[in-house]
């Protein structure tokens, strides 16, 4: 199961590579990452979707997030009130007869063009995980030739 | 005071109660070694950084004192790191310091560089390169705060050439405030009474110690709690020393190693109170066939050690000395463990701990049993990894903590010969016998001429069997004897300690044995005992990775 969790630490260098590098060491995987400043410049915001298998896992892997020592708070989404987001392109196979279906595809998602060109076409879209799951699921009939996910951002309710 | 970053280095050391340092210079370092030249402050130059490493971890773990060690940039810091995570896997506070290139030249290329924060980042709690000499001072005081607090470990500082050269204002910080590192100390008061409900009511109580008890200093709490249950206990490798062997409730170390009646009473009792121990898995065994009986609290300082191997039905999360005080006094109603302990006896009778002793050859567990009778059990012991250690572990009665010294976690060859140089100078008035194999002693034999030099009186023991003994063990019962390279061409100890300047003393027969242990205490020098012992000797009990706990090979049926 994925879970969002958000850690913030110290905004001083090497602090994402510690982060990181605890996955790795430690068999664990992340579907994305999302690294900002926050307000106060000398704390970074990290806001992770994490793979686990069990409860035991995900609890494993925010002790060990908490044990870095560069890391302030771990906040886990997954039972807490909480909005996310996630900014998406998408670049598509695209022609001006495809107009009326691509149309009726942002319409129902809320996503925008941001370019049509003769062959292609790039959309964007932000919003949670199901719109953009909804939006892909409409797109995949232009041929999907490149994604790019910012990865998810989060904040709790 | 304006001074350098190497005197703020050297002052900052002070500051933190520092008497000594194991290391080996290079151009990176010289500032600091040009600062050490006529500074207050005692310096070990070993023979290899390796050896500083495991020095500076063995003078830690006998004396409980934050280690420290100090190596050049490079080839000098990548010797450290195995000494590094040895000591990160077994806890054990220590600094080292690194130098680096200067700072302009980081990310370069540079004659001896080596990115040893990004390499040393796994196995340190925490690491440091300082990039400018302002921080200094307050970076060690946090090294050291962070090295020595909460669950202890290393902690690496990597300072540039160019820093120590620089100059500033030494301004020593007083008191030290991490905001996202703050250890829990004290259990949570609703936990510790839910765990003196559940103790009232077991029938089959058992206490499982671990390194935890010795690095809290809870030795007296563990002996009281153990006492007022009238409950056998147990522990680990790390353990060992936490309770006094010789007690009447004191069941040995269990696991893969342990002894039978230990293991046998882990996989009948119906609680476990683990305290400062991480169910590794040389202790546990097959994982879904232990303990199938227990309801298991665990008190543990790292968070990340409940529930990682072994479903925990009470976590304390905090430091064992204050737990266990809490939980004395919580406890009321107390369990009758008589028939337990009659259970347990009965294990004990059936299979005690036991070699087949020989008139005509020396068996590895006569001499550490020698070793234990001649030093009256006072020794501090450290040993070297594979079966001398596991003989060391089981045929020497430790009764206090500090008094065993190995290398649990990493399980490194090498470790042995260093650490006991260090608990040395920290024990100076302790006998110290590093147990060693004939393989280990040759990891870091280098360490005589570090010995010799500055009049370290350590003996060494070589269980001279010519094989690399554990591994050949594994040969023999898993692999078919198939004993692929395990075998060994050794030195002559005896010349090679008298070409150092230490003193060599060979044994071959029994009855030498317990003289030769004499005389070598009685020798004001570094002593190589070289016993000549049985060569294909196993040592058991011995559960098979991955069998149940209670799947033991005795041996001897």
């Amino acid at each position: 199961m994925r879970h969002t969790i958000s850690v913030l630490v110290e905004n001083k260098f090497g602090v994402l590579a510690r982060v990181a590098g605890l996955f790795s060491a430690r068999g664990y995987n992340i579907a994305s990452l999302a690294v900002s400043e926050t307000m106060d410049p000398t704390i970074s915001c990290m806001t992770m979707v994490v793979e686990a298998e069990d409860e035991k896992i995900l609890e494993q892997i925010k002790k060990q997030l908490n044990k870095l020592i560069d890391v302030i708070i771990v906040t886990d989404f997954t039972k807490k009130g909480h909005v996310d987001r996630e900014l998406i392109l998408v670049k598509i196979g695209y022609s001006a007869k495809d107009k009326p279906r691509l149309d009726a595809v942002l319409n129902k998602t809320g996503a925008k063009a941001v370019q049509r060109l003769d062959d292609n076409a790039i959309i964007e879209m932000m919003g949670g995980q199901d719109g953009i799951k909804e939006l892909l699921d409409g797109l995949k009939q232009f041929g999907i030739k490149e994604l790019v996910r910012s990865g998810r951002i989060a904040i709790s309710k | 005071m304006k001074m350098n970053g190497a005197k703020i280095l050297i002052e900052s050391l002070k500051g933190e109660g520092v008497e000594i340092i194991f290391g080996y210079p290079g151009g990176q370092v010289l500032p600091i070694f040009d600062a050490l030249y006529d500074a207050d402050m005692k310096f070990i130059l070993t023979r290899h950084e390796q050896g500083a490493a495991h020095a500076a971890d063995g003078y830690a773990r006998a004396t409980g004192k934050v280690g420290v060690c100090l190596a050049t940039s490079g080839p000098g810091a990548t010797n450290l790191t195995t000494g590094i995570a040895n000591a990160y896997m077994d806890s054990i506070p220590m600094i080292a310091i690194t130098g680096q290139v200067k700072s302009f030249l980081i990310g370069n290329d540079a004659f001896q560089e080596a990115d040893i924060t990004g390499v040393t980042r796994s196995i340190t709690k925490h690491n440091y390169l300082v990039k400018d000499v302002k921080d200094l001072a307050r970076t060690i005081r946090e090294a050291f705060y962070i090295a020595s607090s909460g669950r202890p470990g290393p902690v690496l500082i990597d300072i540039p050439s160019d820093i120590q050269q620089q100059e500033t204002e030494f301004i020593w910080p007083k008191e030290i405030e991490i905001r996202s590192y703050k250890p829990t100390c004290f259990g949570h008061p609703g936990q510790i009474k839910k765990a003196a409900k559940l103790i009232a009511s077991a029938k089959k109580p058992l206490i499982y110690a671990g390194g935890g008890v010795i690095t809290s200093g809870a030795y007296h709490e563990l002996r009281k709690l153990t006492e007022k249950l009238n409950a056998p206990i147990t522990w680990t490798l790390m353990g060992i020393g936490c309770f006094p062997a010789t007690h009447r409730l004191s069941l040995g170390m269990l696991g893969m190693h342990g002894t039978a009646y230990a293991n046998h009473a882990t996989m009948e009792a119906d609680l476990i109170i683990a305290v400062g121990a991480r169910f590794d898995d040389r202790v546990t065994g097959r994982l879904d066939k232990f303990a199938p009986y227990a309801k298991v609290i665990h008190i543990d300082i790292d968070p990340t050690s409940i529930s990682k191997n072994v479903r925990v039905d009470i976590p304390i999360v905090g430091d064992a000395k204050n737990i266990l005080g809490q939980l004395i006094e919580d406890i009321n109603k107390l369990p009758d463990t008589s028939e337990w302990l009659k259970t347990v006896e009965s294990w004990r009778k059936r299979y005690p701990l036991k070699y087949h002793d020989k008139k005509d050859v020396i068996k590895p567990q006569y001499v550490v049993e020698q070793i234990y009778e001649v030093t009256k059990g006072n020794a501090v012991i450290t040993t070297e990894v594979g079966q001398n250690q596991m003989w060391a572990a089981q045929w020497y009665k430790y009764d206090y903590p500090r008094t065993f010294i190995s290398s649990g976690g990493l399980g490194t060859m090498g470790f042995g010969f260093p650490a006991a140089m260090g608990a040395k100078i920290g024990m100076p008035d302790k006998i110290v016998f590093d147990i060693a194999g004939d393989g280990s002693i040759q990891m870091n034999i280098q360490e005589l001429a570090t010995c010799v030099c500055n009049k370290i009186n350590v003996k060494v023991a070589i269980l001279n069997n010519g094989y690399l003994g554990m591994v050949r063990q594994w040969q023999e019962l898993f692999y078919k004897k198939r004993y692929s390279y395990t075998t060994l061409a050794n030195p002559d100890f005896v010349k090679l300690a008298e070409s150092y300047g230490a003193a060599g003393i060979r044994v071959t027969k029994k009855e030498d044995v317990r003289k030769a242990i004499e005389k070598a205490i009685s020798i004001d020098n570094v002593v190589f005992i070289d016993f000549k012992v049985e060569e294909e000797e196993n040592v058991f009990p011995m559960v098979p990775a991955g069998e149940a706990l209670n799947r033991m090979i005795e041996g001897l049926a």
